[in-house]
């Protein structure tokens, strides 16, 4: 902990538009670049989502206009076998990287970590420059995929070798499409590497005067816990991406073992290990799981304190849960692997601690349901959207119970089971994360209000929708359903076509709600309510900037002082209901937990 | 606006829960000796999981309502017990409810992977390939031929790479689409990748096992039901991975000594 006030001069705000708006240094227009990144890609997973939905439930009805994504893909508008997996992975890979990792992470932590640690920026701006503009050449990487003459990689996000590393013999998009993948994923994990370093720096070291490490509010927390976990874990899979590369531009083996043949041909490869590339995603891949979802948890847990008017029942107790979620994460990884092939006295290692994760889980919603608890909640978009994530978390959570017990994954493995479950827990609960995150922050991070009526319009049709999407998902992998099928053409699957009818319709209806958020978020950006400084009555530092927006260098000529825990609401003896925490003003001790 | 949250929440995890408690949507009937432990367990967890999602979701709705209702001069509650109280109801009651779904499941696990075959077990083979499965059987003479990758030919129907001309112990292998299987038999199945990576579900005989390409595995198991069942593949296999699919008949000892000449006569 510094007192960084010394250096506030030296951060010169930029002058020209190319230093302000795109190769900035600062971290609040980084944030919002990856904001607006995160929204491109969402929008894009979204409509893929669509198009897969529909094809799903009528199977060879033509989408009007679907030939101009793709002449190969959708001859006469019907999607193909393949065009199907081919969105379907897209779908996956840009939701999970480029939505579900920058959203909640990497544009709200960037803009709100250093306010929130009180500093100026974060200790390297030309690296968290890089951080994104690596990042967003990743996603165009990605994109660009669509536009290679067999289309983008049909192996699902997961990769499996030697499906992915045997060449273009083994599908259409197997070849171009998997390397365009591999060295998008593997851009993309340099950026996170990149910011990952600048989130842990800025928390160890950029922190004010009177900021100690639990007066951190929870969402600063949440950001610092992630970065840990970003910086081992993307470490796994950026080598694992360039393996894979080299399997198919240098004529290694790493993921592809010899005797395979394809087409009658028998392949040029030998000696690779295809349960090698499970254990280097997986090794990411679970942690990644909490990567989506802690900065979600903490956002939630600063929304909801603001909103009960209370501090969690404790402050420590969450953070040593999510802490504990980060340590766990590694050593479960082995859960997506029960019927791998994988020695099967590993599933049950693996399945112990995957067990036991649910216990830091449980201990983090009965804090949060606790401390609703005797609360005096308000109710407004942020709020709802936050306690929405709390049942969605339980929802996706219980689940977790089937997935984590190898006998069980014998019926339960690769079916929609899976995808319900994911889908709860880390797409939809970090979803309704990032709403809360936008329309809480949203007056801070632009100077005017968004509009709570079609915030709370879009709340509901939301709230219902996702329900009414995922909850079916589970009934289906009870029943056998297997994901990743273009059509379900075995004769068990046959009256399951009605529930998968249903969840199209519901998934069309809450994408159109999604209409009213954007509408939202693009009428308040220029045209909404001007807002104060303190709209929420919050305490926390992003609340005592000089100015909303924030100026370039957060605090102006001097950088706060900190007196108090981040949360001091309902406070006895206070002139108002709470205490900011730059506020000089003495507090009850016993709720000053740090 | 709280009050209609709660009864939202409530609603959907009442409706949520109905289609579990009727059954709407099962797998198909078991048909093995293993799989009632793998059903016991999941009505169990079902239970648990049934239980915790219910009074989760009843009681975080009940909080809604009741704590969204306020005035100014309200004082902040603390739920009785405190944080300690909660830390200590998730390690007591989820943690024993976890650890004891845990070691309870350890006796179906181990019943499918971790017991070997009995001597007297049927061996087939089934080999992967995208997209469709072929089986084998050893013939009189109980072995299998040794495989040559480089003789598969799909062109002309040696889908497992036998080489007859020279290899005795292939003479007499069974090379099949479908597989047949006689009931209460227990079966000792030997699988091989021949592409990629597959996986073998048949959901009413309680089996899920990936093939792996690069190295054999094997499973058994004993069907108890005469009949015809669904064989699928699970793992994403390439375009055709939906319709990768084959038959799994259960037949009569009779029936199956039957079929097997059948298709001896027809190699």
């Amino acid at each position: 902990m510094h007192d960084m006030s010394a250096h506030a001069a030296e951060h010169h705000a930029p002058t020209s538009f190319i230093s302000k708006h795109v190769f900035s240094l600062d971290h609040k227009v980084i944030g919002k670049q990856y904001y607006g990144m995160a929204l491109a890609a969402v929008l894009i997973g979204m409509v893929l989502s669509w198009l897969m939905r529909i094809h799903l439930a009528w199977t060879n009805y033509p989408i009007p206009g679907l030939h101009l994504l793709s002449a190969n893909g959708a001859p006469g508008n019907v999607m193909t076998p393949e065009y199907y997996l081919q969105l379907m992975t897209m779908h996956a890979t840009i939701m999970v990287f480029f939505v579900l990792t920058t959203a909640p992470f990497a544009a709200f932590g960037n803009y709100f970590l250093p306010i929130q640690v009180g500093a100026e920026d974060m200790p390297f701006p030309h690296f968290n420059m890089m951080s994104f503009w690596v990042t967003f050449s990743g996603f165009l990487v990605l994109v660009s995929s669509f536009f290679v003459s067999d289309g983008p990689t049909l192996g699902g996000w997961t990769q499996y070798a030697p499906l992915s590393a045997i060449g273009p013999a083994s599908g259409p998009g197997q070849g171009m499409g998997v390397v365009l993948w591999a060295i998008s994923i593997a851009l993309f994990c340099v950026g996170q590497l990149l910011g990952s370093l600048n989130f842990i720096t800025t928390t160890l070291d950029m922190r004010t005067k009177g900021m100690s490490m639990w007066r951190l509010p929870l969402s600063a927390w949440a950001w610092f816990i992630t970065s840990v976990m970003g910086l081992t874990a993307f470490a796994v899979l950026m080598p694992a991406c360039i393996l894979l590369i080299l399997d198919h531009v240098a004529g290694t083996s790493f993921f592809v073992p010899s005797g395979l043949v394809l087409n009658d041909q028998l392949q040029p490869h030998s000696g690779g290990s295809t349960l090698l590339w499970q254990h280097l995603f997986w090794f990411f891949g679970h942690p990644e799981v909490y990567i989506a979802i802690v900065p979600g948890m903490g956002i939630v847990s600063h929304v909801l304190i603001t909103n009960m008017r209370r501090p969690m029942l404790s402050h420590r107790v969450l953070v040593y849960s999510m802490g504990a979620l980060a340590v766990l994460s590694y050593m479960v990884y082995g859960h997506h692997m029960f019927v791998s092939g994988m020695n099967p006295v590993s599933s049950l290692a693996f399945s112990f601690p995957t067990l036991i994760i649910t216990i830091p889980s449980t201990v983090i919603v009965l804090i949060w349901m606790g401390s609703i608890y005797g609360s005096k909640l308000r109710i407004n978009t942020a709020s709802l959207f936050s306690l929405g994530f709390v049942s969605m978390f339980i929802s996706g959570g219980v689940s977790g119970f089937f997935l984590a017990q190898p006998s069980i994954d014998i019926m339960l493995h690769a079916t929609y089971f899976v995808v319900g479950h994911f889908h709860l827990v880390m797409a939809v609960a970090a979803i309704f994360g990032i709403f809360a995150g936008t329309y809480f922050w949203f007056p801070k991070m632009f100077g005017r209000m968004m509009d709570e009526t079609l915030g709370k319009i879009h709340f509901w049709l939301t709230f219902v929708g996702a329900y009414c999407i995922f909850m079916p998902f589970h009934y289906l992998g009870i029943a056998g359903n297997v994901r990743r099928y273009q059509a379900f053409v075995d004769d068990y699957l046959q009256p399951l076509i009605p529930v998968h009818r249903f969840i199209t319709i519901a998934a069309l209806l809450t994408g159109v709600a999604q209409l009213i958020f954007l509408y939202n978020l693009f009428y308040s950006r220029f045209w909404g309510k001007p807002a104060t400084d303190n709209p929420w009555e919050a305490t926390s530092l992003e609340w005592s900037t000089p100015t909303t927006p924030p100026p370039h260098n957060n605090f102006g000529d001097k950088l706060p002082e900190v007196f108090h825990d981040p949360y001091q609401y309902s406070v006895e003896g206070a002139t108002r209901d709470y205490v900011m925490q730059t506020s000089p003003e003495k507090v009850n001790p016993a709720n000053d937990e740090a | 606006m709280a009050k209609i949250l709660a009864v939202t929440i409530i609603v959907i995890a009442i409706v949520s829960a109905i289609p579990i408690i009727r059954h709407t949507w099962d797998p198909p009937a078991d048909i093995s000796t293993h799989g009632g432990m793998i059903d016991e367990q999941m009505s169990e967890t079902m239970a648990e999981a049934g239980i915790s999602f219910l009074a989760s979701q009843i009681l975080l709705a009940l909080f809604i309502w009741k704590f969204s209702s306020w005035r100014p001069g309200d004082k902040i509650k603390t739920f009785p017990g405190g944080a300690k109280a909660l830390v200590w109801a998730a390690f007591l009651l989820v943690g024993t409810e976890v650890l004891a779904l845990g070691v309870f499941g350890v006796k179906a696990w181990a019943t499918v992977y971790l017991t070997p075959p009995s001597a007297n077990a049927i061996p087939v083979q089934v080999q992967a390939g995208q997209f469709a499965f072929y089986f084998r059987y050893p013939g009189p003479d109980g072995t299998f031929g040794p495989l040559h990758p480089d003789m598969i030919s799909e062109a002309n129907e040696n889908f497992f790479g036998l080489d007859t001309t020279h290899d005795a112990d292939s003479k007499d292998d069974i090379v099949t689409a479908e597989m047949a299987i006689p009931v209460d038999r227990e079966i000792h199945l030997l699988m091989h990748a021949k592409d990629v990576g597959h996986s073998f579900y048949v959901p009413a005989l309680r089996v899920q096992q990936d093939f792996v390409p690069g190295l054999d595995l094997s499973l058994h198991f004993t069907a108890t039901q005469i009949g015809k069942y669904e064989i699928v593949c699970t793992q994403l296999c390439g375009l055709g991975h939906y319709n990768m699919k084959a038959y799994l008949e259960v037949m009569s000892q009779d029936d199956f000594d039957n079929w097997l000449k059948k298709e001896a006569a027809l190699q």
